[in-house]
């Protein structure tokens, strides 16, 4: 089963943890916003992702099952 | 079963024969009440949730808001939901260059009221709403309609009126449900969608009134009827708001596949580009326009697609630039400011077309503006960003050579004037969301 | 010196760490909301720092409670660790502490089951633990007798004031912000200015 991120865009304040925490998956945007890879969280970052979910400040962060 | 629903349920209709107009009242005047009875009846309940469904597939109804979606599936995917469902009609078009929402709650509200009771009886919902703009004259002529129905005792379900304030995202869904719920009317984000969860917590039905409209007359018509105008793949009539080079339209009833040569007068009418769909929508260069019909099979494959039904020739005098210009501003103020890409993008996307159409020096401004477009592309809640870019790319190619002449401090045009209807933006409007 | 005077200089000892802690989360916990930097250390380091230290603070609160209770001297109840007013010695001011328990309890549970709840709950009681801070200085003043003078005193009031500078920040964040809808205007006129520069945040 896939996992995949998403951001709340109304939540998501460009704090930019997601980034730094992931950013094989997550890059910043030249206003601060996250950019999010269109595919699914390989097996190896699945803990930073689910990491980078919690301590998102604005909690914008979402794992959705891949459909 | 009556010979009148026999004879629909066959297909044939005989009070009203399968010609133009079929909304708009062939009287021309406003249809009150008794003229409505009289000339369609009463409200065609089929007795239970469903029922209607089939129907509605046969004839091949796809919504007349703008994403032509097919009626029957999101009728199908709220009554398959558990609980009771809401329907809300919407009827708060937003964009500014369209009126045919206003002109049809005006002329006939009582076919868009029949098809809230239909659509009611269809998902199995309690709670019916009608959403519309703050116009006092209008509201006062729904009021009374409303009123009068109840008298008749037409309506088994009770509707009550919501107002949206005159915004751009006023018709956006999660903005309707957010204002029927109470809230302002700013667009939600959601991973769960509307049929799921939607006016507090429930399934919801969200219906622009045209395709209400349309729903109350096949329900009595037949498949058959509806199908007699249109194209195979899009059948139907439509309403459309046009605006020909000289100024001249309105709100029309046409069949899907109508010329755009014809609806535009385009002979008669010298023009230098076609903008279809609204502001969400596309410019096409004039020689593309006249070749085509329009319906979404010739529009898509354009990149463009009828939308809410909004056409404008643009004269030949005009600058499209400047015109394009003036509308990205109106839609960069019209962002709800929720999203940070929209919020810094779409600004910024307008100053830099501004600077261009103003001929004054954008060095790099085409690469800016690529860059941007692509930047907030699906980056909202809501789809204002997607459409801004759609009509901002489509404005950057039917109108390069314009870019090319601005660039060396030339315009084309011979007048500055603005052509395309763009609301001015009032000081009070940063709270005027609710 | 007896095991009761143990447990009570321990719990003297340790409250004075927890006001100290709590101190830092809640400068900390404004950082974050403002989206500071501390030098050298990335963002994901200040939101940790908050977190862990609020951690490190539940672990010397819990010490201060208990060696209050187990010194015999005072016969606290151990109701009153999370029912305020129940204890007969100093009942207002032992009070005030099982108040801030409380609150701080509400804020870390929530926080922990944080991606279970909607975000605006998080949030309601997250603005709780400012109630917290207050509460925990006048219980700390007015329980800890030793506070009342000498350096203590000086650090309870170096603590006071650079959190109520901090929040004070955060206080006038947000009495300034614009409904959204409202900043667009604002963006659009600062676009026109200068279009090419950086973030417009």
């Amino acid at each position: 089963m896939n996992e995949r991120l998403r951001v709340n865009p109304i939540l998501c304040s460009g704090h930019g943890l997601c980034a730094e925490l992931l950013p094989e998956q997550i890059d910043l945007d030249e206003w601060g916003y996250p950019i999010l890879a269109d595919q699914p969280i390989p097996h190896s970052l699945r803990k930073l992702a689910r990491r980078a979910v919690t301590d998102c400040p604005a909690l914008a962060l979402l794992l959705v099952r891949d459909r | 079963m009556t010979a009148a629903t026999k004879d629909a349920m066959t297909g044939v209709g005989n009070a009203v024969e399968a010609r133009l107009p079929r909304l708009l009242p062939a009287t021309g005047q406003p249809a009150e009440l008794a003229e409505h009875l009289r000339v369609h009846g009463p409200t065609p309940y089929r007795g239970g949730p469903r029922l209607l469904i089939n129907t509605i597939q046969a004839a091949g109804l796809t919504g007349r808001g703008g994403a032509a979606f097919p009626a029957h599936r999101k009728l199908t995917a709220v009554a398959s939901q558990r609980g009771e469902s809401v329907v809300v009609g919407n009827g708060a078009e937003g964009e500014p260059a369209s009126d045919k929402d206003k002109a049809l709650l005006w002329s006939c509200p009582h076919l868009v009221f029949d098809g809230l009771q239909l659509a009611a009886e269809t998902v199995g919902a309690r709670q019916v709403h009608l959403y519309v703009h703050r116009h006092p004259a209008l509201l006062q002529r729904l009021q009374v309609a409303l009123a009068q129905r109840a008298a008749a005792g037409l309506d088994r379900t009770a509707v009550s009126l919501v107002t949206a304030p005159p915004r751009f995202l006023a018709g956006e869904e999660t903005a309707v449900i957010s204002r029927v719920e109470g809230g302002p009317t700013l667009p939600r984000f959601t991973t769960r969608r509307i049929f799921e969860r939607g006016v507090n917590g429930a399934p919801t039905l969200v219906s622009n009134v045209e395709t209400l409209a349309h729903l109350a007359l096949v329900a009595r018509y037949g498949p058959g009827w509806f199908r007699a105008v249109g194209t195979k793949q899009e059948p139907g009539s439509m309403l459309t708001t046009v605006r020909r080079a000289d100024g001249g339209g309105g709100v029309q009833e046409i069949a899907i596949g109508a010329p755009i040569a014809d609806l535009l007068g385009l002979d008669e009418h010298p023009a230098q580009a076609v903008l279809v769909g609204g502001y969400h929508g596309a410019w096409l260069p004039l020689e593309q326009a006249r070749r085509l019909t329009l319906s979404n099979a010739d529009l898509r494959p354009l990149g463009a697609a009828i939308g809410a039904g909004v056409l404008a020739a643009l004269p030949a005098d005009r600058c499209g630039l400047l015109e394009s210009a003036h509308v990205v501003q109106y839609l960069a103020l019209e962002s709800a400011g929720q999203c940070g890409p929209c919020l810094n993008g779409l600004p910024r996307i307008a100053a830099t077309l501004t600077q261009l159409a103003e001929r004054r020096s954008a060095p790099a401004a085409l690469d800016d503006l690529q860059r941007w477009a692509q930047l907030v592309e699906r980056r909202g809640a809501c789809h204002h960003p997607d459409g801004t870019v759609r009509f901002l790319r489509s404005a950057l190619t039917v109108f390069a050579d314009e870019v090319t002449l601005h660039e060396s401090g030339r315009c084309s045009a011979g007048t500055t004037e603005v052509f395309l209807p763009i609301p001015a933006s009032s000081p009070g409007h940063a709270d005027d969301w609710s | 010196m007896t095991a009761g005077s143990a447990f009570w200089y321990g719990s003297r000892a340790t409250g004075v760490i927890c006001l100290v802690l709590l101190s830092l989360v809640a400068i900390l916990g404004v950082l974050v909301n403002r989206q500071g930097r501390l030098p050298g250390l990335p963002r994901f380091a200040v939101t940790g720092l908050h977190r862990n230290l609020s951690i490190l603070m539940v672990a010397f609160l819990g010490v201060h409670v208990v060696t209050a209770i187990l010194d015999g001297y005072a016969h606290i109840p151990w109701l009153s660790t999370i029912v305020p007013f129940t204890s007969g010695y100093e009942r207002f001011w032992l009070g005030l502490g099982t108040v801030a328990v409380d609150l701080v309890a509400a804020v870390i549970v929530t926080s922990l089951l944080r991606d279970r709840l909607t975000p605006s709950l998080w949030r309601a009681v997250h603005w709780l633990a400012y109630a917290a801070y207050p509460v925990t200085v006048v219980h700390s003043i007015g329980a800890g007798k030793d506070l009342q003078s000498g350096w203590l005193l000086a650090l309870t009031v170096a603590t006071l004031l650079t959190v109520v500078a901090a929040i004070g920040c955060r206080v006038a964040s947000t009495l300034g912000a614009v409904s959204r809808p409202g900043r667009v205007p604002e963006q659009l006129a600062r676009a026109a200015s200068t279009p090419r520069t950086g973030s417009l945040r």
